[in-house]
């Protein structure tokens, strides 16, 4: 033993601590990864020793480790040992690496609870101190949920460095637990006021953090805010605070009012910047202010001016407008920070007259940017810029287009399929515009060489994706079909990615069916009989493609093109049912319309057509959409043949949604396949657009020329309108006015160059007008929308008691209940169990510590001394459906135990939860190995459906016991017992409520009567509320009313009597099989006494 | 609220990593190679401000250190600004004259200071003085028991 000891520190004289380790990795910079695995095997050793501070000096050196980046989530387990120690310079260790290491899935978090707990309590502010810090790091649900009670105690602690922290940390509480909110709410709305500046501070910071997600649930606190505001000096504190009133003053303008005073003060006699630009930013009342930040030769505070003017833009679009000089200047700036501000700005800057200058001028910064990060920056703002809004801001679509093809020229972007998803939005929806840009898809075509030369550029190529399909589908516009069919048929095409290709191949049979069909009026077959054989000859490279949907586009459209030669050669006309083929109108679908279709009545989405097999095949992956907003394909009505008074019907009822719309942009006739001929769109001038430009110019910037030729145009269409106006000088409509000839041109006088038909996207029909889908759904704060002043419900306050064990040993009346209650369970168990009956001697030791609190142990057995098993089932507070059972695993034998199994065999009513892909027969692995001597606490979750029976399931648990020299499988059987009373959750409640409750009616009633107990009426109660999870709601001499709740809500209410001795229980509850149960049970309970 | 706060070396050398919302060693460590890159690459003189994804960044150059704070966006940059500077005089004022050795060699102790100052993500104590204070009363806490420890055991 002696030897021992000596051994441990001469061995502690030569471990490493982490002065030398960080010394020993400095000093081996050529090997350093052998080095670091050298010393995590020596971590290893020394994590394997009895003495803490050994074990304290390897985590901390773990931590270390962690930052470098070197994985030590196995130590988990030895971190949390190191928390544990009593001694602070340990705890403090342990908390630090726990804090650095453990996340939500950490495992091990679960073992902690009871920890945290004891360290919250403890009578040493620093240990306190040191658990909220920690824990502030890795809360998780349960731990916020088990340990919220005992923060929200922390709140009022003597020492303003307890109360601080805790304060702060129950945001953190609030957002993993967001049912603490309410009950904590108060106590935290005192902290504003705590004497103590740094606990105020932390309210305020917690509550401004609060009330900026849901701002009008804080509406109440404003004047206690306002008198922070004015009496407060701490400037830190005051950014808070005028950060809150930002977001509060949307919701009641009249504060406002009240705050400018303040604000301008705080303005005019602060000299602290960062106050005053929250002031400003807040106020948003001085542009000009701004402009000189903006000027300022300090790059910050040009960032923060930028900054500031994007919000301000928002409200006052036109004071901005004003300096567009000095923010485009602002692109020019070397801070990439700074360019990237002012192209925020200018996105929204822009309006229908100003669009194409801006674009230009970010066209010349594409060309010039350097590093092409910078420059896929701008290539999305551009497209962002001309696209918001439905594109309100085009005037001309030709423009567009060519700015496109222009970027199109960008080297090495990765925004190809951007650019793609825009030329085809563009097309689909602007129908006017189809000619143009089906004439630029086909030189794109034709000079796809150029895009795809570089294999590196491959992002760009998804373009020619767009390209393709624009010209098939709308392949009437195209001026020379053939040519077009020729470039998408060159073997080069086999280079391009998968899905490219399928969308070439399947439009290349677009475009034979059209040539077929402008070539059918012609006497001479000939060029038909050659587009044919060229078909033939080209497809077969596809076919050979190693892309499964080339290969099957590829050959199922030879097969019909050599099928159309034999036909052609008995001169049969095919023309028309070839192109029947690829008859119908596509129309845009909203990005939500399926969402928003209503679910019909009577139809469960959820509910299994066919049970599922056992073995679930692993899910075949859904091919990735290819475009952010491809329009899904099957969307597309390729059968005309639809009946047509059903066809009649729809279009009505379209026309009647769209005349309801008022964003419904009526189509014009011009489309080939009018579906809604929309009265009243006659008398929209259409402008015929001289096509002077030549279009075929690859490789030249034209879009400029746009801007040249747009301005002609306007300055025509203005002398026209001025000449128009003198002619007849009528007012046209309310809107415009009669300044308009003087004045400068204003938005609405621009009329777009060519009628844009811009057409919405489809919604089905009765869709559900909402904007939830809006929100997202993972936003944790959504959660913490509560409404705060409505008072406080029984049912809410937080849970106060847990069923494990630390808790127990606080209360004197418990513990000695339990120490009655281990042998007497023990007994119990051992009557039905014969097996367990020669182990209750150690049974009873182990009962001792282990199972104190938990009351209901449905354990339980133990096999010749390898393990104990000790579990407590618990129900659900968040789902009524939810039982948990944790189950404490000790290690009784020399041997290690590892590979351990859980399983139960499920009956109807109760399933063991598994992981998805596991059958219904699987077990468990428990995470965990055991070595010798050690315990470990594993949860499992049931789900049942009724809880109004008790039930026993059976399971088994096998595990390996792995010796020096062997290993043997064991295998162990056990019955879960879940009674009533475990669904019982002990919720406190009110006796007015209680007598609300008693009065409603609703409740069945039943009683016993339990003979000869010998006991004191209080701890009869004790024992009452403590085996079955009850809480005394009043008590008078010898009698007393007891409440519970089930997981699933049925109340269960007592009234117990005692005289002599003899006790008698009223009982009422809505659920008579489960009070009838519960009775038995608290009956066997006493029956032992 | 603040979300992490990274130190690192010229050489992109990570020296303090303290993550105010629980996240896996995966995202931490693509979020320290984004910032080291973006950081690093900055050219002199530019503002201390990038906007990265929906989060400001906020760095700081202090001698050989870069110091990176993520906040969420509609915090204020300036102040975000203060609290880098207020944790440098901090660690200054414990250190004396603090520089990178002191916090290679000393890491737990620039966490603890670090702790003492922000929790959660927020700034828990606004005044130095006080900071100092909790700080000494743990480590005098903390060298007892170290005493005790280091004196040989046998």
């Amino acid at each position: 033993m002696a030897l021992k000891i000596v051994k441990g520190s001469i061995d502690r004289m030569f471990d490493k601590n982490l002065q030398d380790l960080v010394r020993g990795i400095r000093n081996h910079k050529d090997d350093e990864a052998k080095y670091i695995s050298t010393c995590i095997d020596e971590i290893k050793q020394e994590l394997k020793q009895d003495n803490i501070a050994v074990k304290a000096n390897a985590v901390c050196k773990l931590t270390y480790l962690q930052m470098l980046g070197y994985d030590v989530s196995w130590a988990a387990f030895n971190i949390v040992e190191v928390m544990s120690s009593s001694k602070f310079t340990y705890k403090r260790i342990g908390y630090l690496a726990a804090s650095q290491c453990f996340h939500e899935s950490t495992d091990v978090i679960m073992l902690t609870t009871n920890q945290i707990r004891k360290d919250l309590s403890s009578p040493n502010q620093y240990d306190t101190g040191v658990a909220l810090t920690g824990l502030s790091c890795f809360v998780t649900p349960d731990l916020a949920r088990d340990l919220a009670n005992d923060i929200m105690t922390l709140m009022s602690h003597t020492k303003p460095y307890i109360r601080k922290k805790a304060v702060l940390i129950m945001y953190k509480v609030f957002l993993k637990y967001p049912e603490s909110l309410r009950p904590a709410f108060p106590r935290l709305k005192e902290k504003l006021e705590d004497p103590d500046p740094g606990v105020q501070s932390a309210a305020v910071n917690v509550i401004c953090e609060l009330a900026r997600r849901n701002p009008k649930n804080y509406l109440s606190l404003a004047p206690l805010f306002f008198k922070l505001m004015t009496s407060s000096t701490n400037n830190w504190v005051l950014i808070k605070i005028i950060k809150l009133f930002g977001a509060l003053t949307p919701l009641e303008p009249r504060l406002g009012k009240k705050l400018i005073e303040p604000l301008t003060n705080l303005i005019h006699s602060t000299s602290a910047m960062s106050l005053l630009y929250e002031c400003v930013n807040t106020v948003i009342l001085c542009v000009q202010k701004l402009r000189i930040l903006i000027e300022d030769s300090d790059q910050n505070l040009k960032y923060l001016g930028l900054l500031a003017m994007s919000k301000i833009l928002k409200t006052h679009p036109k004071s901005v407008q004003s300096h567009k000089d000095l923010i485009l200047q602002c692109l020019d700036d070397k801070d990439e920070s700074i360019r990237l501000r002012a192209l925020d700005l200018l996105y929204g800057m822009v309006s229908k007259k100003n669009l194409m200058e801006i674009v230009k001028k970010l066209m010349l910064h594409v060309d010039k940017a350097e590093g092409t990060t910078y420059r896929d920056e701008l290539l999305t703002k551009i497209i962002d810029i001309c696209s918001q809004s439905n594109y309100q801001y085009i005037t001309n679509f030709e423009w567009y287009i060519s700015i496109l093809v222009e970027l199109t020229r960008l080297e090495g972007t990765r925004h190809g399929h951007l650019i793609a998803s825009q030329m085809l939005d563009v097309a689909i929806r602007v129908k006017a515009i189809r000619a143009f840009a089906v004439a630029q898809m086909a030189t794109l075509l034709d000079n796809a060489h150029l895009l795809t030369g570089n294999t590196q550029r491959n992002g760009i190529c998804e373009v020619l994706y767009a390209a393709a399909w624009i010209c098939g589908e709308f392949s009437e516009h195209l001026e020379n079909p053939a040519q077009t069919l020729e470039a998408m048929l060159r073997p080069k095409v086999a280079t391009l990615p998968g899905h490219i290709q399928a969308v070439y191949v399947q439009n290349t049979a677009k475009l034979f069916a059209t040539i077929l069909k402008s070539q059918e009026g012609n006497a001479d077959g000939t060029t038909s009989e050659e587009t044919t054989q060229l078909m033939i000859d080209r497809l077969p490279l596809f076919v050979q493609s190693a892309n499964l949907e080339v290969q099957e586009r590829a050959s199922c459209i030879l097969q019909l093109v050599k099928y159309i030669q034999k036909l052609q050669q008995k001169d049969v006309e095919v023309a028309e049912e070839v192109s029947a083929l690829f008859a119908g109108e596509l129309n845009p679908v909203a990005p939500k319309a399926q969402k928003k279709v209503p679910v019909p009545e009577g139809l469960d989405l959820d509910a299994w057509i066919n049970e599922p097999p056992s073995e679930s095949e692993s899910e075949d992956e859904q091919p990735k959409a290819i475009f952010t907003k491809e329009e899904p394909k099957h969307s597309r009505p390729r059968h005309t043949e639809v009946d047509e008074k059903e066809l009649a019907k729809r279009r009505e009822a379209r026309k009647q949604e769209q005349a309801n719309n008022p964003f419904y942009i009526k189509a014009s006739p011009s489309s080939q396949k009018v579906y809604q001929d929309a009265p009243g769109v006659e008398h929209i001038p259409v402008v015929q657009i001289d096509l002077s430009v030549p279009l075929k110019v690859p490789g030249l910037p034209m879009s400029d020329q746009y801007v040249k030729l747009e301005e002609e145009r306007r300055q025509k269409e203005r002398a026209e309108k001025k000449k128009k106006e003198k002619k007849k000088r009528k007012e046209k409509r309310s809107g415009r006015g009669k300044k308009h000839d003087s004045g400068p041109e204003s938005e609405e006088d621009i009329t777009p160059a060519h009628m844009v038909d811009i057409v919405t996207e489809e919604m089905p029909e009765n869709a559900l007008p909402s904007d939830e889908d809006d929100k997202d759904p993972n936003d944790p704060h959504k959660a913490l929308d509560i409404d705060l002043d409505k008072p406080l419900a029984d049912s809410e306050k937080l849970p106060v008691r847990s069923h494990r064990a630390a808790e127990a040993l606080k209360s004197p009346v418990e513990d000695a209940e339990a120490e009655n209650a281990g042998p007497q369970e023990s007994k119990k168990k051992s009557s039905k169990d014969k097996k367990e009956k020669k182990k209750d001697k150690d049974r009873k030791v182990d009962a001792g510590n282990l199972i104190t609190s938990t009351d209901l142990l449905h354990l339980v057995s133990l096999t010749d001394g390898f393990l104990f098993f000790v579990c407590d089932i618990q129900g659900n507070l968040q789902d009524g459906s939810q039982v948990v059972v944790s189950v404490i695993f000790e290690n009784k034998c020399s041997s290690f135990l590892k590979s351990m199994e859980f399983n139960v065999l499920d009956s109807l009513n109760s399933k063991l939860q598994r992981p998805e892909g596991s059958g219904p027969h699987d077990g468990l692995t428990v995470p965990f190995q055991l070595p010798p001597g050690v315990s470990n606490e594993a949860r499992f979750v049931f789900t049942v459906q009724s809880i109004v029976m008790p039930q026993k399931l059976k399971g088994t648990l096998t595990f390996i016991v792995k010796n020096e020299d062997s290993s043997t499988h064991e295998k162990l059987d056990f019955k879960l017992h879940f009674t009533c009373t475990s669904y019982l959750i002990t919720t406190p409640c009110y006796s007015d409520a209680f007598a609300k409750l008693l009065e409603s009616g609703d409740l069945k009633s039943s009683s016993i009567r339990l003979e000869g107990v010998n006991m004191p009426f209080h701890h009869l109660l004790a024992r009452i509320c403590f085996h079955h999870h009850f809480s005394v709601v009043e008590r008078i001499d010898s009698c007393a009313s007891m409440y519970s709740r089930s997981i699933q809500g049925h109340h269960v209410c007592l009234l117990v009597k005692t005289s002599a001795q003899t006790v008698s229980i009223d009982a009422k509850c809505d659920e008579p099989t489960l009070l009838g149960n519960v009775l038995d049970e608290i009956k066997q309970t006493f029956s032992q006494c | 609220m603040m979300r992490f706060l990274l130190l690192f070396s010229r050489q992109g050398r990570l020296r303090l990593q303290k993550w105010f919302t629980p996240m896996t060693e995966r995202e931490k460590k693509k979020i320290i190679r984004d910032m080291t890159t973006l950081v690093l690459a900055r050219q002199p003189r530019s503002c201390n401000f990038i906007q990265w994804k929906d989060l400001k960044i906020i760095y700081k150059r202090y001698a050989s250190l870069y110091f990176c704070l993520g906040v969420e966006n509609q915090e204020n940059e300036l102040l975000a600004l203060e609290v880098i500077h207020r944790y440098v005089e901090l660690l200054d004022k414990y250190f004396g004259n603090v520089c990178e050795l002191d916090i290679i060699f000393n890491f737990e102790k620039a966490y603890f200071i670090l702790d003492e100052f922000l929790m959660g993500g927020e700034i828990q104590e606004t005044s130095k003085q006080m900071v100092n204070r909790s700080i000494e009363a743990s480590d005098m806490l903390q060298e007892t028991l170290e005493e005790y420890m280091s004196k040989p055991a046998f």
